[in-house]
């Protein structure tokens, strides 16, 4: 394959971020938004035909001779070799999860682009402060991430993974005027930064036990393909385990070291991807313009994490006990996030925590995937369910963005009754919430189907218990969707306009992003993408039970919420009344902000902090700082020997002349 | 009576001293510079006189001499121009008067 | 054993030396100062005459009184008025500066003197360098020759009339 085009679709929103972040401010605003979505649209384009030519072309470089899709370097340049086995390599990947990320990448982009040039300007069409510089963040981030996804060796992925992050720092607090904002977006980047060191380690680990860096070589030993591993029983996989075994892996904390690896590397996917504990900072990064959020902490960046474990997937199968901790961290992260999105009023929180729900079903559905049940269902349904959420979890936040942009307000007790007033968005939010509640035929369905089909494959707890979430889940969208559209009549402020429906350019990705939300379900999702690049042919191993109980469970959760929540009535306010402990504790998040503050000042900084800081200002300045006096007193006493009077030094000379003069006669005479 | 070394090297001995006694004391600059040529003097005269007494059939210390006059003649002219330099920057010659780099 | 003359042709010599040395740099009048240098370099000239060394008397009078100590004179002239004595001394430091001189008189004195062989030295026979020789071990490449010192020094006098240009000139 050509390189040109893989270049190309790295290098244009690298080109845009350095055109509009240094001449930006010389262009109009338009033009800076024109130029951003031109060449987000260029790059999409690109990617949508190099997905193509990967999935379609049958070329014997990306599918051999069974079926079985390949990983395909397209280029890999040298860029920092450390000692000779072990280089730092910048390249292209092609394989059937990046050319999946390289369709999903550049829709949301550029959707989100289009509609930021109607959102980032008010109802009287002056485009906000930095409307620019927005574009330019916008274009790094996407250069960011498509260089994460492509990423040809795990330290190429951490550069942009950490890229990523700066980006997303540089959005969220976008409104730097804002003191909220700010905060956010230090909180956010502090996060993830501390997940990152997890990820470092667990990268300097791996790669000192495998003396490679390499995904292609992490993935495919053996020699023959991944696909014989699955015949042979996993605590046998030789071949695989070879490069592990060179050096033999020691115990440590009654672990393998490998295992470790990969939990910290897991570590730092919890923190991009929000896993309990390290998820705090995702509902407040919606202090971030809406389009950002949309892009970033629900579609794209989020899911970084869910990518990295699919990325080592074969690693994470040859440690199952890494697995069964993903397993666990996303299955309370799930239900964790569920209860709260029940009782949260900002209706950009209740989309935050429910991207974390949903994240954390991909993150079980990776956790449960094993060769040996359903062939590794999970994985592929992960990666399906990372295809569609985007798609649906884009849609509804854009549509919150129209409706935040219309009413001026996050707060969706500002809203009620707004159905007859935006129809547009009234009918893609629906459909956005019918998709994540898992109706059949919206894509959702299909995605959740299969990864509760795979979780009744792993053991009937994780079923029940991802089946539960699933009920919360149809309940609190159908709990936003009728308090923001239907709940009583929409009265508007005196003084305000009537809300309304947005420009084109915001109504057509809310549009375009319904319309594949109601169609992706149907994509052969197995043709394209497995575990072992095998096609996976989906429909024998759906299960018609699950797939009645978990419609049954959503149409249960949307009934739940249209009893409680379509017309004005006090069965909300019992609720609240008949558990008020439970409610609170989901109302405040279970108290994670307030634990994390308590050990962040009361623990770290009152008893390390101060002590250290005690040490450095007493001890370590103290003796420096009489280095200095000492230094100082002897300078002042010795300064008048150079007083610049010439006599002075004539003086010091003949003495010293005189001196040795008598030492020379008093000695040799 | 025999003019012995000695003769020639006390009185230059003394002007050397009084040299050193000028050299320290005086506050023009002049007037040090002209201390200074005494002492050079001095000097020029002992190597003269040890060449004459001591190695006659050689002339080292006359060319000694010789090179010494020009390099004096070179150094006063350099110092008396920087001399009339600081004379313009500050309005007087005296040493006391120069305790910084700059002006 | 010396003519009559030539011993009194000595003392006035020495004791002009001295004297000339001392006042020099004892007069408040920095031109007289000057002048009493004059004394001196002259006393110091006939030196050299004495020891028959003619060429560098001759050197000694072009050079000191004739070119140094007018440069004195000019710069003198340049930077005082009339009339103009410098500061009487304070007696510490005169006293001071009496003690150094009368050290280093000492000290030197007294190495000179435990020496008596060279001090006593008498005044050997000595053929008077001629003009040709002179120039020709000024000139000359071979040992105890000074080509190199000698073009050494041309370079520093030009350095010299550079240097006196630049610093002296108005800026």
């Amino acid at each position: 394959m050509d390189i040109t085009l893989p270049l190309l679709i790295l290098a244009i929103p690298l080109f845009m971020f350095l055109l509009l972040g240094l001449l930006g401010m010389k262009m109009s605003h338009k033009l800076a938004g024109t130029l951003g979505c031109l060449g987000m649209g260029t790059v999409l384009v690109l990617s949508y035909y190099t997905a193509f030519v990967y999935y379609f072309s049958g070329a014997p470089e990306f599918i051999n001779a069974a079926g079985e899709r390949l990983q395909y370097i397209v280029f890999d340049q040298s860029w920092l070799t450390l000692y000779k086995p072990l280089e730092i390599r910048l390249g292209f990947l092609l394989d059937p999860i990046s050319a999946m990320m390289l369709i999903v990448i550049p829709t949301i982009s550029f959707m989100v682009h289009l509609y930021s040039m109607g959102y980032m300007r008010d109802h009287h069409g002056v485009y906000e402060h930095g409307f620019q510089r927005f574009y330019a963040f916008l274009s790094l981030f996407s250069f960011s991430m498509l260089g994460l996804v492509v990423a040809t060796n795990i330290f190429q992925m951490y550069i942009f993974w950490e890229l990523v992050g700066a980006s997303s720092y540089l959005l969220i607090g976008f409104y730097y005027t804002r003191p909220s904002a700010v905060s956010a977006s230090k909180k956010a980047f502090i996060v993830t930064r501390f997940a990152d060191l997890g990820f470092l380690i667990g990268i300097l680990i791996l790669s000192f036990y495998t003396k490679t860096f390499n995904f292609i070589e992490f993935t495919s030993v053996p020699v023959e393909g991944l696909a014989n591993v699955s015949q042979v029983d996993l605590g046998t996989a030789e071949g695989i385990r070879n490069i592990f075994n060179t050096s033999a892996a020691p115990l440590f904390m009654g672990g393998s070291v490998l295992t470790w690896a990969l939990v910290l590397i897991f570590m730092g996917g919890m923190g991009k991807s929000a896993m309990l504990p390290l998820h705090i900072w995702l509902p407040d990064a919606m202090e971030g313009p809406t389009p950002v959020s949309a892009l970033i902490h629900a579609a794209t960046m989020v899911v970084a994490g869910v990518y990295l474990v699919a990325r080592l997937f074969p690693l994470y199968l040859m440690e199952t006990t890494s697995l069964e901790i993903i397993t666990v961290v996303g299955a309370i992260t799930a239900l964790y996030a569920a209860m709260v999105a029940c009782t949260q009023i900002d209706i950009k929180r209740v989309l935050a925590f429910s991207t974390i729900s949903q994240i954390a079903f991909m993150m079980v559905s990776l956790g449960v995937a094993r060769p040996e049940f359903h062939e590794g269902l999970g994985y592929m349904a992960s990666m399906f369910h990372l295809f569609t959420h985007a798609m649906f979890k884009a849609l509804l936040f854009l549509g919150a963005g129209a409706l935040i942009h219309a009413i001026g307000s996050n707060d969706y007790t500002a809203m009620h009754g707004l159905r007859k007033h935006m129809p547009i968005t009234h009918w893609t939010f629906l459909i956005g919430c019918l998709a994540i509640a898992g109706i059949i035929p919206f894509s959702g369905f299909f995605s959740k189907d299969e990864i509760l089909s795979s979780c009744l494959g792993y053991n009937w707890v994780a079923y029940v218990w991802m089946s539960f979430v699933a009920f919360l889940t149809a309940f609190y969208m159908f709990r936003l969707y009728y308090l923001i559209f239907w709940w009583k009549e929409h009265k508007t402020p005196e003084g305000h306009h009537a809300p309304h429906d947005q420009p084109w350019t915001m109504s057509f990705p809310l549009v375009f992003l319904a319309a594949v939300s109601c169609v992706a379900g149907f994509i052969p999702f197995g043709n394209f993408v497995s575990w072992n690049g095998h096609p996976y042919d989906f429909m024998a191993h759906f299960d018609w039970n699950v797939a009645t109980v978990s419609l049954i469970v959503a149409v249960l959760g949307i009934g739940l919420a249209t009893a409680m929540y379509r017309k004005e009535n006090s069965l909300p306010e019992k609720f609240r009344q008949a558990v008020p402990a439970l409610w609170t504790w989901c109302y405040h998040r279970f108290y994670w902000d307030e634990l994390y503050q308590f050990i962040t000042h009361k623990i770290i900084f009152g008893s390390i902090c101060r002590p250290l800081a005690w040490f450095d200002r007493h001890i370590i300045d103290g003796t420096m700082d009489s280095f200095a006096t000492v230094t100082n007193k002897a300078s002042e006493a010795i300064k008048p020997l150079q007083s610049g009077q010439i006599q002075m030094y004539v003086w010091y000379y003949l003495i010293g002349a005189l001196a040795l003069g008598t030492i020379t006669v008093i000695c040799l005479i | 009576m025999e003019i012995t070394a000695i003769y020639y090297l006390l009185p230059a001995l003394i002007m050397f001293c009084c040299g050193v006694y000028g050299f320290i004391t005086r506050k023009n600059m002049i007037a040090m510079l002209v201390s200074l040529e005494l002492m050079l003097n001095a000097v020029d005269i002992n190597f003269v006189v040890f060449n004459r007494y001591l190695y006659p059939e050689q002339t080292e210390g006359m060319f000694f001499t010789l090179f010494a006059i020009a390099i004096a003649a070179a150094e006063t002219a350099l110092a008396i121009a920087i001399i009339i330099n600081i004379f313009r920057a500050v309005r007087n010659i005296d040493v006391r008067s120069l305790n910084e780099m700059k002006f | 054993m010396e003519s009559v003359g030539s011993i009194i042709l000595y003392f006035i010599v020495a004791l002009s030396m001295i004297v000339f040395s001392v006042m020099a740099v004892t007069t408040r009048k920095i031109l007289r100062a000057a002048t009493y240098l004059l004394f001196t370099l002259f006393a110091g000239a006939v030196v050299y005459f004495m020891l028959d060394y003619e060429f560098l008397g001759a050197v000694q009078i072009a050079v000191y009184a004739g070119g140094i100590v007018v440069l004195f004179v000019f710069a003198i002239l340049l930077t005082s008025r009339p009339g103009d004595n410098s500061e009487r001394l304070t007696s510490k430091s005169r006293v001071l500066g009496a003690v150094a001189a009368i050290a280093t008189l000492v000290i030197t004195g007294y190495a000179l003197i435990s020496r008596v062989s060279v001090a006593l030295a008498p005044k050997p026979e000595m053929q008077a360098p001629d003009m040709q020789q002179l120039g020709s071990t000024l000139m000359g490449t071979g040992d105890g020759q000074y080509l190199l010192p000698f073009e050494a020094v041309s370079v520093l006098l030009l350095a010299c009339i550079i240097g006196g240009v630049v610093v002296a000139r108005k800026r």
